[in-house]
This record gives structure tokens, C-alpha cells and sequence, in this order.
């Protein structure tokens, strides 16, 4: 804020505050994803259960941050740029507080997997999560220095975390075909990598966010592919 | 002086605000008139603000701690900038000094931003706004980049002055990691050749004797085949791991990347026959990229041979030097083919994945190529992009950051 300070120093003292605490949103959320997935491979329950827990915490900050923006706006009356950071944080946080979801819903499957552990399945999980935490990594990083133009990659990268999402579905209906008694653990992990593809997309949502904050113009939606669900149902 | 070029700056802010607001108001004449003036009304009041502040409160922002009181004294942002490892001097939640190597580590953002914004990680954040500013110190594993482990230490400078130091142990960690991924993967790769080759050698001695020359001939090809296969297998192993030992490094020479692209076909011409396919296009008066020659090289016969090998043997292979935007060069090379199943691309970049394992080591392929691409590609900050089409063929897009916009960057830092 050194470039653009304003005469009221409280109101950059605010709108810091208030981009402090989504940060610190995001840090909780990128970790949970990160230890949700940990605590997949090695069915590790306590951790799965810390993570659970933690989940709270980036509740409670969505309702802190929610509550100054409201009070920035209501005082301050904040125009242009000012206008737009605030409702960036007000989104953003409240698309955060939505992956803190998804990975508490990981977390939560943690206990019911114990026997897939070799499966292959398992084995591109781990790439899947490591290419949405880079997507969430970068979203994040693009809000913190309000940068327009890493938020472009990020939503450029969504499309990675899609072809991961298919190959895995494909192999996890191959693998259910193949061990009829592992179906219920194989549509858990169907959801995991449900789970972790909605995150890349709201990873996207934050980016497009951060390209409205700092340029004030929408990022056109990126151009789509053709539909994953139209090719699986021609072969299935 | 500083101080009137800070309000102009203000009033150009305030009034394509003003301007800005007007337009999103609806842009009839009146509005924007109005947005002006607004404008107009915004700068003198913040001039105002500003002349008022000066005199009667003195420099606000300035003033945080202790600018060189004294000439024989070194200035803190001098002693701090002496410093390797990122150092971040903070005042409450704010962070007011950041060395060199914190801006390179963290972003140019970081100075006046709360330090949340600064270091995203929860178990910073808990120290960092603990109440009391106490010190102490955490490791923190993921900031920046999921491989990296930072040590962050805080150290207590006064009632709400704290020095905040980061320290780098990622090498460690990369080298505790490789050993492991080595015993893992390497172990079960190499147990299948050499499995052939005793299983050879036990042939040889038994059953046909010494006198059977044209089975010992065969046989013996076999077994140099898979030798060399092996051989491939640890020399690649041992770039990769080079490679990630040097992951965090962003290599800095000046490469021209067309230069070496026609130098690695006339290479690949003169050692196989199929290299006559190729075919070279190359933009003029490219920039050069910003990186690692030998990895670079390494980088263009991996691409180019998987073209070669798994292309259509009738058709070209097509390697393209071009610049593309935002600074960057993108080589890209493509080749005309079955391609590559959907279902498999996201996961061509695995150590030992393989589309199709007999294809790959019948052509001789240690299932390392593309990991190493990959991670070379990371190393210079770039971009990898793989695009396939059933039927068509595949493109594999490379972009690396040209060498000018590097010191741009390094100039505007």
C-alpha cells in the first residue's frame, strides 16, 4: 500500500488488516489440503482428525473477515480500487472458507480407506492434489502481491487438474469393474478427486477475483474443452 | 521534494478514480463532468491533507525505525541487505524492511503489506501475531513452493519491533528425499534387466555349452542391449537427481535456444538415421533464454528423440523456436502419429510411467525422459505444456523465460 497510501492511514490499516486475515485464511486452507492428502497416503487418522478440527479456525475467520469488510464499507465508504478490494476479500474469503471444506471432507474419508493402500488409484491422487495446491499456491500468491497477470495462469492451469480428474475417473471405474469388493472404497476416492477438482475450480474463482481487484475487469472464462462427461458416456 | 511528488501521484490517483467512477456511474457527459470535478475536489483536499499533515504532524510515514542517524554508522538497510538469508524487520503486524533476499524469496509486495500477506503459513501466523511479540522459531514446510523447508526465527527488537529471519534447508531435505525415491523406484527398475541378463548368462552356461557360436552371438547382443539399457537407466537417474539438487537455483546464463535447437538436430542427424525428419523453424532475432546450456541441450535431444521415436516414421517432426508473450520463448515440437490416449497425459511426467511399457523399452526408453524435461523445465521457471490428439500427433510446448526481461526484473527490484 506504500504507492497508493491514504490520508486516513486507518482505512490502509483496515483494508491491510482484512487482506492479512485472508491470507491467513488461505495458509490454513493450503495446509489442510496439503495435510488431508498426507494423511491419505499414510493413513495417518489423527492427523486426518487435527485437520477436522482445524477446520473451524478458517470458519471463524470468514466470519471475522465478513464482519470488517462490512464495517469498512459502513465507515469508510470505500470507492474505485478501494471498492473492489474489499469485495475481492469479502469473496474471496468466502471461496476459501469452501476448500477448507473440501479438504475437511478428504480428512473425513481418511478412516474409511484403510484398504486401498496400494491401489493405483492412490498413486495419482497425490500428483492430483500437488497440482491443485500449485493452482491454490499461485492464486493465493497472485492476491497477496496483486498480480493480474499470475492470476491469468492460474485459471490457465485449471485444465491440468480436469485431465487429472478424467484420467482418474476412468481408472477408478476400471478398478471398481475389476474388484467388485472395493466399491465403496473406490467411490470414497472418487470423491476425494471430486473434491480436489471443485478446489482447483475455486482456486480459479480466487483468481478471478484477484484480476477484478486489481484490474477491474472480469477475466473472460477460459475456453472449455470438450465435455469430459459427453466422451466418458460414449464409451461407457 | 519527495513529498509534493507524492501528492501529484495522489492526484492523478484520485482523479482517474474520480474519472473511473464516473464512467461506471454511466457514461452520460454530465457524469464524467461531475467524476472531474470530483476528482479535481479529491486532489485539492489531499494536497491539502498532505501540506496540513507536514507541517503540524510532521513525516508520518517516513519515519519507522531509524534511518543512518550518523555517517560512521551503517544504515540498517545496508546492514540487512548483507545479509543472504531473507530478513524482515516488522513493526506491529507491518512489515517495514525486507533485504534482497527476502523480496527474491517472498515478492516485491511484501514491504508495507501485513506479514500474513508476507508469509502465508499457519504456523508462522501463530507466531508471528501471538500476543507479547515473543521470539522463537518454526519450520515451516511448503512456503513458497511445496518442496521447500524454511526455518523461521523471530527475534524481539523492542516493544513491537521484531527481526524476522528465514533460513533455507531445502537442500537437506531434497538430498534425504532423492536417496529415498532412488532405493524406491531404481532398485525395481534395474532388477528387470539385469534379471535378463543372469538369466542369459545362466543360459549360456548350461544348455548350449561353449560350442553353440551363433545362440552365444545372439545371446550376447541381448545381454549388451540390456547393459547399455542399464546404463541409460543410472545416467539418467543421476541428471534427474543433479537437476533437483539444483531445483531452487534458477540457472542465469545466456543461451541462445534456436542456436541450440539446430545444433542438437545437426547432433541427432549425425547419430540416426530417422533424424532426417526433422524439420527447423526459427524465429530471427530471438532473445536469448535464461538457463543451463548442458540441460538445455538435454532438454531438446529428449524431446526430439520421443518425436523421433514414437512419431509416424513417414512423417515430420517439427521443432519450432518462437518468441511468445510475456517475455517468455517458446519451443515447441510436435510430430504426426497415433498420439497419446487423454486418460495418460497428466501422468507422462512420473518417473517410469509409460504409456505403453513394451514400446518404450523396445525403443530403448528408460521412462525418464520427460521426468527430466520436466524438471528441468521447472528449474528455469518455465512452463511445460503437452497436447495430444488421437490420430494426429502429439505437441510438446516449452516456455522459458528470455534473458532481457530477467534483468528488467532484477533492474525493477
Amino acid at each position: 500500500m506504500a504507492t497508493t497510501g491514504h490520508t486516513v492511514k486507518a482505512f490502509d490499516s483496515d483494508l491491510g488488516q482484512i487482506r492479512g486475515l485472508v491470507s491467513e485464511m488461505g495458509g490454513r486452507a493450503e495446509a489442510a489440503i496439503a495435510a488431508s492428502i498426507e494423511a491419505l497416503a499414510r493413513l495417518d487418522l489423527d492427523t486426518a482428525a487435527r485437520i477436522v478440527e482445524e477446520d473451524r479456525k478458517i470458519d471463524e475467520l470468514e466470519a471475522e473477515v465478513e464482519r470488517q469488510v462490512i464495517r469498512l464499507i459502513a465507515l469508510r465508504a470505500p470507492m474505485a480500487d478501494d471498492l473492489r478490494d474489499a469485495v475481492a476479500a469479502l469473496k474471496i474469503s468466502g471461496v476459501i472458507e469452501r476448500i477448507g471444506d473440501y479438504a475437511k471432507n478428504i480428512a473425513k474419508r481418511v478412516p474409511l480407506l484403510a484398504e486401498l493402500r496400494n491401489s493405483e488409484p492412490m498413486a495419482i491422487l497425490p500428483a492430483m492434489a500437488r497440482s491443485v495446491s500449485d493452482m491454490v499456491r499461485g492464486a493465493l500468491d497472485a492476491y497477496a502481491a496483486r498480480d493480474a497477470k499470475a492470476a491469468v495462469l492460474v485459471q490457465e492451469s485449471d485444465r491440468h487438474v480436469d485431465d487429472f480428474y478424467n484420467s482418474l475417473f476412468r481408472t477408478l471405474l476400471t478398478y471398481m469393474m475389476e474388484n467388485p469388493t472395493s466399491i465403496t472404497q473406490s467411490a470414497h476416492l472418487l470423491f476425494i478427486a471430486k473434491n480436489l477438482e471443485r478446489i482447483g475450480d475455486h482456486a480459479t474463482n480466487i483468481a478471478e477475483m484477484v484480476y477484478f481487484a486489481a484490474t477491474g475487469d472480469q477475466l473472460v472464462d477460459r475456453p472449455r474443452g470438450p465435455d469430459p462427461y459427453a466422451a466418458m458416456a460414449e464409451r461407457t | 521534494m519527495e513529498r509534493i511528488g507524492f501528492t501529484a501521484v495522489m492526484g492523478v490517483l484520485a482523479l482517474s478514480s474520480g474519472l473511473a467512477l464516473a464512467i461506471a456511474a454511466g457514461s452520460e457527459p454530465l457524469g464524467i463532468t461531475a467524476g472531474v470535478l470530483g476528482g479535481v475536489g479529491l486532489t485539492l483536499l489531499l494536497w491539502l491533507a498532505r501540506m496540513w499533515a507536514s507541517t503540524e504532524i510532521g513525516p508520518a510515514r517516513d519515519a519507522v525505525p531509524a534511518a543512518s542517524p550518523s555517517p560512521s554508522e551503517p544504515r540498517v538497510e545496508d546492514v540487512l541487505g548483507a545479509v543472504d538469508d531473507p530478513l524482515l524487520l516488522v513493526e506491529g503486524r507491518q512489515v517495514v524492511r525486507a533485504n534482497a533476499a527476502a523480496i527474491a524469496a517472498l515478492g516485491e509486495h511484501v514491504v508495507d503489506d501485513d506479514i500474513r500477506l508476507a508469509i502465508r503459513h499457519p504456523a508462522a501466523t501463530e507466531l508471528l501475531t501471538r500476543d507479547g511479540h515473543a521470539g522463537g522459531s518454526v519450520e515451516l514446510i511448503g512456503l513458497g513452493d511445496a518442496d521447500r523447508v524454511w526455518t523461521l526465527s523471530v527475534l524481539p527488537l523492542g516493544p513491537t519491533t521484531r527481526l524476522v529471519r528465514l533460513s533455507d534447508h531445502s537442500a537437506t531435505r531434497a538430498t534425504e528425499r532423492m536417496r529415498v525415491d532412488f532405493v524406491a523406484n531404481a532398485s525395481h527398475e534395474l532388477r528387470t534387466p539385469l534379471a535378463s541378463l543372469i538369466g542369459f548368462i545362466e543360459t549360456l552356461e548350461d544348455a548350449n555349452g561353449p560350442d553353440d557360436a551363433t545362440i552365444r552371438i545372439r545371446f550376447l547382443a541381448i545381454m549388451a542391449g540390456e547393459a547399455r539399457r542399464m546404463q541409460r537407466l543410472v545416467d539418467d537417474l543421476i541428471s534427474l537427481s543433479r537437476i533437483e539438487a539444483d531445483k531452487h537455483r534458477a540457472p542465469a546464463d545466456a543461451v541462445p535456444l534456436g542456436a541450440l535447437a539446430r545444433e542438437t538436430a545437426d547432433t541427432l542427424r549425425g547419430s540416426r538415421s530417422d533424424a532426417a525428419r526433422i524439420t527447423l523453424a526459427i524465429e530471427d532475432g530471438l532473445p536469448p533464454v535464461s538457463g543451463d546450456r548442458a540441460q538445455l541441450s538435454q532438454l531438446l535431444h529428449n524431446l526430439i528423440g520421443n518425436a523421433l521415436k514414437y512419431g509416424d516414421a513417414a512423417k515430420p517432426v517439427r521443432v519450432s523456436v518462437a518468441r511468445d508473450a510475456g517475455g517468455m520463448v517458446r519451443l515447441a515440437v510436435a510430430d504426426e502419429g497415433d498420439g497419446i490416449p487423454p486418460r495418460h497425459l497428466p501422468r507422462l511426467t512420473e518417473r517410469f510411467y509409460r504409456v505403453d511399457p513394451g514400446r518404450s523399452r523396445a525403443a530403448g526408453g528408460t521412462g525418464l525422459g520427460l521426468a527430466i524435461v520436466k524438471h528441468i523445465v521447472e528449474r528455469h521457471r518455465g512452463r511445460l505444456d503437452i497436447a495430444s490428439t488421437q490420430g494426429v500427433g502429439t505437441t510438446v510446448t516449452v516456455l522459458l523465460p528470455a534473458l532481457v526481461e530477467a534483468r528488467n526484473a532484477a533492474a525493477a527490484e
